[in-house]
């Protein structure tokens, strides 16, 4: 109620100044709506298409292909082909769900280590001197400038039987023998949570920063100590940024391909990886959508869970 | 207003007259400087047990830079506050038998009103049902009772500041900071929670210091005021001490409407002393223990109260000036002559509205006289 009393005077006056102007408002919509059908749903047909067909020894390697040249005819032939076939493959074949079931385990683990290591360096942030912030702010983003992919081929440099890391814990005796990380979960789970660690200290940089001081004082004051403050104040205050900073690293690190196959050994399978070897070792394109269609399902669920707690958080700061 | 007679402070209660008393509070030249800029200089201060005690000055003169130190937030940068016996300045906010309500309302976004109440409360480990009865006291003092499961978002401002004060009454601190705790109230709510305040603090034996700036409702309210400017202390007094006889022309200007004429000096006995304030005009005679050297300048600082109107010259009189009605301002109750004098300055005159506003004798641009007893005003070097 209160809120609609505030938003409306400033609706108003937003759609009167854009009413003079009807179609460069719908040109300003159109542009995000054309962005996302070329590059989002076209895509996205075209896979669903493919998950639907059949393999074949043939270029493209599916059938049915589609000819425009066949008109109508031939599209409805087009359709009478399709089956779900690949789908119910993928339940009978255990790989598929073992891959999906262990995407989820490694996504969630590396995300609940992400935000243990993430809340300290963004409570630390928040808390700098001003005139820090951003230079620190800028340390979190730098790693960005250098490409994806040779940070995570640096890691084996470091990982490795004979790197960096058993070369410096040798050296100061902290263990005996060389450990073996390079090729196990523990790399996936370094590598995971050293890429997308700066998604989870942003938003919750971004919370903790906005966050009232004199809060933490009038709890003080009313006899709570810092410590506990910190429980009953500034924790469930930066609840939003929790939850963003989690999906942004869950959702991606779900799909994950690079990270597993590069740092893992043969013995994880995540479905990444998985849905790699369908599409270029087994040239099996329908299966291999297949797995793509039902990753995107899977994500759907958190996608939408995140972005109502956007909403929620969008409303609350009103 | 049975609670008005109950609650005012009676004259017996002055332990700040008792050299033997040990304040509550004790300021012992507390410097507060924020880099370079100094907010509080080498203030002296006692704030004695269950006394209310009001802080008045204008925006920016260390009021709540006052109250941070004593509820630990700030630390002196010079000088000791003392609490009792004790320092305060080793313990912690949380440890310290001390509440404020803050200026900004500080209330919990994420907590409801009836659970910012109760924070200070569960922080005490009180039992729930004792919690429960404690929230619904204090929602019934501040007439927030249907709102007790709103959060502080869907508030208006005075709702806030009521669930402000409702959180910081609710733990019955020994001292009770009160940082503006009225101000977006309406007069007549206003009022009536100045009384619970007053009975809650009575009744209690608390002490509480607030900020108000509203001088009326530091009257009101308070067993002694202090009167701050630029961080430091003008005068401390109880607020009739500070109207009656305030000792500087700020200290005048600040409590209330004030007429202040400058002239200079001639002889003062001890007893009377004459100001003169126009090369016209005859001087004007003042009470005042005051001795002043001959020529140097003064001030006269009366209420517009006291000075009287007419349109006859008075037959006696100690001080009367002729002049012209410049200006009537017309308040219902009272109205204000604007009276310009010979030398152009402004005199007013308050008069209470005893008759219609039809039949009333003065009106504008009318020669008048007015005039005042030797007693009525007070005689000021600063
Ligand atoms: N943390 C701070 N850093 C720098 N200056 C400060 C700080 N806190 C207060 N000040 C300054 O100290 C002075 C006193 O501030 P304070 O908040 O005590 O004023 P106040 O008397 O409460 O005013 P108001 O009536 O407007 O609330 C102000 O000039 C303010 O700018
Ligand atoms: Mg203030």
């Amino acid at each position: 109620m209160a809120l609609a009393d505030i938003t409306t005077p400033s609706q108003e006056t937003e759609q009167a100044s854009v009413q003079g102007s009807g179609w460069r408002r719908s040109l300003l919509i159109a542009v995000p709506y054309i962005w996302l059908l070329v590059f989002f749903l076209a895509p996205f047909v075209i896979v669903l298409k493919i998950s639907l067909s059949d393999v074949v020894l043939a270029r493209p390697p599916y059938f049915p292909t589609f000819d425009i040249s066949e008109g109508w005819q031939g599209f409805v032939a087009m359709f009478q082909a399709f089956d779900l076939e690949n789908y119910v493959w993928l339940t009978e074949d255990t790989l598929y769900l073992k891959s999906y079931l262990s995407s989820l385990k490694i996504a969630f683990i590396s995300t609940m280590i992400a935000l243990v290591l993430g809340y300290p360096i963004a409570y630390a942030l928040a808390k700098a001197p001003k005139e820090w912030r951003s230079t620190l702010l800028m340390l979190v983003i730098l790693p960005f400038w250098t490409s994806f992919l040779i940070r995570v081929y640096a890691w084996i440099g470091i990982l490795k039987k004979e790197g960096v890391l058993n070369y410096v814990l040798l050296w100061s005796g902290i263990i005996d023998e060389p450990l073996t990380i390079l090729n196990t979960d523990a790399a996936i789970y370094i590598g995971i949570v050293y890429s997308y660690l700066p998604f989870m200290i942003l938003p919750l940089y971004a919370v903790l920063e906005k966050l009232d001081y004199s809060l933490l004082e009038a709890a003080t004051d009313l006899g709570c100590s810092p410590f506990k403050a910190f429980w009953v104040i500034t924790l469930p205050l930066s609840v939003s940024g929790i939850w963003a900073g989690c999906f942004l690293v869950f959702i991606p690190a779900v799909g994950e391909f690079v990270i597993p196959d590069i740092l893992g050994g043969s013995s994880t399978i995540m479905i990444g990886k998985t849905l790699w070897v369908e599409f270029f070792s087994n040239r099996d394109w329908p299966v291999a959508s297949a797995v793509a269609i039902l990753l995107l399902i899977m994500l759907i669920m958190p996608i939408i869970l995140f972005q109502k707690q956007q909403e929620k958080q969008a409303e609350a700061s009103q | 207003m049975e609670t008005l007679v109950s609650t005012q402070p009676v004259s017996d209660f002055a332990p700040w007259n008792n050299p033997g008393e040990v304040p509550l509070v004790h300021f012992d030249g507390v410097t507060k400087k924020f880099g370079d800029f100094t907010a509080i200089e080498n203030l002296s201060l006692n704030i004695y047990e269950r006394e209310f005690f009001a802080l008045l000055g204008p925006s920016g003169c260390g009021k709540t830079t006052m109250m941070r130190m004593l509820a630990g937030f700030e630390h002196p940068t010079k000088g000791n506050i003392l609490l009792g016996q004790g320092n305060l300045q080793e313990a912690p906010p949380h440890k310290r038998p001390v509440n404020m309500m803050f200026q900004s309302y500080a209330l919990f976004p994420h907590m409801n009103v009836e659970q910012n109440i109760g924070f200070g409360l569960k922080q005490d480990k009180t039992p729930k049902a004792e919690i429960k009865r404690r929230v619904e006291e204090m929602l019934s003092l501040v007439q927030l009772e249907p709102f007790a499961k709103r959060k502080p978002h869907q508030l208006s401002g005075g709702q806030k500041q009521r669930v402000a004060l409702a959180r910081s009454l609710a733990k019955k601190p020994k001292l009770l900071l009160l940082d503006e705790p009225l101000g977006a109230l309406d007069r007549k709510l206003r009022e009536q929670t100045q009384f619970e305040l007053m009975n809650i603090q009575e009744q209690l034996g608390l002490t509480f210091v607030i900020v108000t700036h509203d001088q009326e409702e530091a009257m009101t309210v308070a067993s002694r005021i202090a009167v701050m400017d630029h961080g430091k202390i003008v005068q401390v007094a109880t607020p009739a001490e500070i109207y009656e006889y305030p000792n500087s022309r700020y200290s005048a200007d600040f409590l209330g409407d004030v007429n202040i004429i400058e002239g200079r000096t001639d002889i003062s006995t001890g007893e009377t002393a004459s100001l003169y304030w126009s090369d016209e005009e005859a001087p004007l005679t003042v009470s005042t223990s005051l001795r002043l050297p001959a020529q140097t300048t003064a001030w006269l600082a009366v209420r517009p109260e006291k000075l009287r109107i007419s349109k006859d010259k008075p037959p006696t009189s100690d001080n009367c000036i002729q002049g012209k009605v410049w200006d009537i301002g017309y308040t219902g109750n009272i109205s204000t002559y604007h009276v310009k004098v010979s030398n152009g300055s402004i005199l007013k005159a308050q008069v209470s509205n005893q008759e219609r506003l039809a039949d009333r004798p003065i009106t504008w641009e009318d020669t008048v006289f007015v005039h005042w007893d030797k007693g009525a005003g007070v005689f000021l070097e600063t």
